[in-house]
């Protein structure tokens, strides 16, 4: 098979595998720098649970509108924001700490979500939830994840002082400035809409895969902040392209096959990243003179 | 002179339990002074009540027009992420928050004050490395350099050179003294004495109660230090209600 065929064939000739290339691009653009600073602060689980939350909201858009793309927006928007704030309400108040509160809360979350969508619709729609569908992504779809992805990056670029600042040193940044508090919400509402683009495309089960395996990954390749963001949205982008490849080939369901290979990319890079990898421990290298 | 901070009739505390007790007295503009007394006795307690992380049971901290963005504190257990990826640089340029904000630009101007701040503390050549690779001491000295830039009119470091050698200590030692000649008020919670009685005027002595404030000579006597030290750490739970 020549590299063309291999390579750039499949996206030539089919429409659909443009628009699901377009759609993960987008996706890995705004979520990449968004699970980076997920992973800095501890909270990569966080972005797995807020993914479950979203399911309840989009669910009762669907039970009210059917496969409608803006009522199972906004219900997985204000669920996932709902829950975010509960769980914070409930971890500032009570001695239970923001991730256990949080896990509570997702559990409960995905159940109301899996019922509601069963009582309505059948096991397809079920499935579509679950794993959503990279390949039948309509304009529509592609306008809000591409809006999405927009919104991530300039909101990003506005609040990026106080959210690393937030980060390193919280009780500086308390000290200087009120900006805590809600650049805190903002970034959580970043996660939210991320994840409910994610969710349209790789469903609810998957769409943490391209905010969390890239961000992992590229902490094996960069000191710097910025430099991790760069190499997480190009290893997101990367692994939209090579999945779709995969699934093309090899007939594997194109979303899992998205996050196999973000998968591979992440184990490839505790492996062999330049920067804490295990390769490089694991060789023993001469000490310095000084 | 001027008082830059006024105590009256000051207590706070955690869940009802005094951790400074009564305490009445002022600091005066571009004093320096050295706030000492044994584990538990309010030390750091007071610093938080100063910068508002704690609010009073009673009494008031009047800060004489201070704004918060005019006191630069030390904390004693900085919540600092150190393995977060970022260098040295940008650390201390954090200090210029009061000039630049959430978006201002950092001009040539700024990059010089920020280097010549990490030249002062002695970390030149250190710029682009992580915190994360830096030792206990070389941490304090960027926080030390923060504060530089950080133009602050009060100054309070929570037991600053603790964990600390005696070189590194020395050197942030002359930066405070830089502060205190260029008419900036110090507070600074210290546990050596003989660093206290060689560089600060003023003391208090603090064990829950204010046992002694003023000259450190008078204030550092042997029946004093008894005194303090005899305080009783814990709280008591069965303590009664304060009348006073």
């Amino acid at each position: 098979m020549s590299p063309y065929a291999l390579l750039i064939a499949p996206f030539a000739d089919y429409e659909f595998l443009r628009r699901a290339l377009v759609g993960a691009l987008a996706l890995a653009l705004g979520a990449g720098p968004v699970g980076v600073f997920l992973m800095l602060r501890r909270m990569s689980l966080m972005g797995d649970a807020m993914a479950h939350a979203i399911l309840p909201g989009a669910a009762v858009g669907f039970l009210f509108a059917g496969l409608n793309l803006f009522a199972m927006t906004a219900g997985g928007l204000i669920a996932g924001l709902v829950v975010a704030l509960l769980a914070g309400i409930v971890a500032r108040t009570t001695e239970l700490k923001e991730d256990a509160s949080l896990a509570a809360f997702f559990l409960v979350s995905l159940a109301v979500g899996v019922t509601i969508v069963s009582a309505r619709g059948t096991n397809i729609d079920l499935l579509h939830f679950l794993f959503g569908n990279v390949l039948a992504l309509d304009d529509q779809t592609l306008l809000l994840v591409a809006a999405i992805a927009t919104l991530s990056l300039v909101t990003l670029a506005l609040i990026w002082r106080p959210l690393v600042l937030e980060c390193v040193d919280p009780g500086f940044l308390r000290s200087v400035s009120r900006a805590g508090g809600p650049v805190h919400i903002v970034f959580l509402a970043l996660v939210v809409m991320n994840l409910v683009g994610g969710f349209h495309a790789l469903g609810t089960l998957l769409a943490v895969g391209l905010m969390m395996l890239p961000a992992a990954a590229a902490r094996f390749w960069a000191r710097d902040i910025t430099l991790m963001i760069a190499v997480a949205v190009a290893i997101g982008i990367l692994s939209g392209y090579c999945g779709l490849l995969l699934s093309f080939h090899s007939g594997v369901p194109a979303g899992p096959a998205i996050i196999l290979v973000a998968g591979a990319a992440y184990a490839g890079s505790v492996l062999l990243g330049s920067v804490g990898g295990l390769l490089r421990r694991g060789i023993p290298r001469r000490h310095l003179e000084a | 002179m001027n008082a830059q901070v006024q105590f009256r009739n000051l207590t706070l505390g955690y869940d009802r339990h005094p951790a400074v007790h009564h305490l009445d007295g002022a600091v005066e503009c571009g004093a320096l002074i050295a706030v000492v007394g044994p584990n538990g006795a309010g030390k750091s307690t007071l610093f938080k009540g100063i910068v508002g992380v704690l609010k009073p049971f009673s009494g008031k901290i009047d800060l004489c027009g201070l704004r918060a963005r005019d006191i630069a504190y030390l904390p004693q257990q900085a919540e600092i992420d150190r393995t977060f990826p970022i260098s040295v640089y940008d650390m201390v340029a954090m200090g210029l928050w009061r000039q630049a904000g959430l978006f201002g630009g950092i001009g040539r101007k700024e990059r010089d004050r920020v280097e010549a701040a990490i030249s002062a503390v002695g970390l030149t050549g250190f710029e682009q490395r992580p915190i994360g690779s830096l030792s206990g001491g070389q941490m304090q000295r960027v926080l030390f350099a923060r504060l530089l830039l950080q133009d602050a009119s009060l100054i309070v470091l929570d037991e600053p050179f603790n964990a600390i050698d005696t070189k590194t200590a020395a050197d942030l030692l002359d930066l405070v003294r830089r502060w205190h000649a260029e008419q900036r008020t110090v507070l600074a919670a210290l546990h050596d004495l003989d660093m206290v009685r060689a560089n600060f005027p003023e003391v208090l002595l603090l064990a829950r109660e204010p046992v002694a404030w003023g000259q450190a000579g008078e204030v550092l006597t042997p029946e004093n230090l008894l005194k303090a030290r005899r305080m009783c750490e814990a709280f008591d739970d069965q303590a009664a209600e304060c009348a006073a």
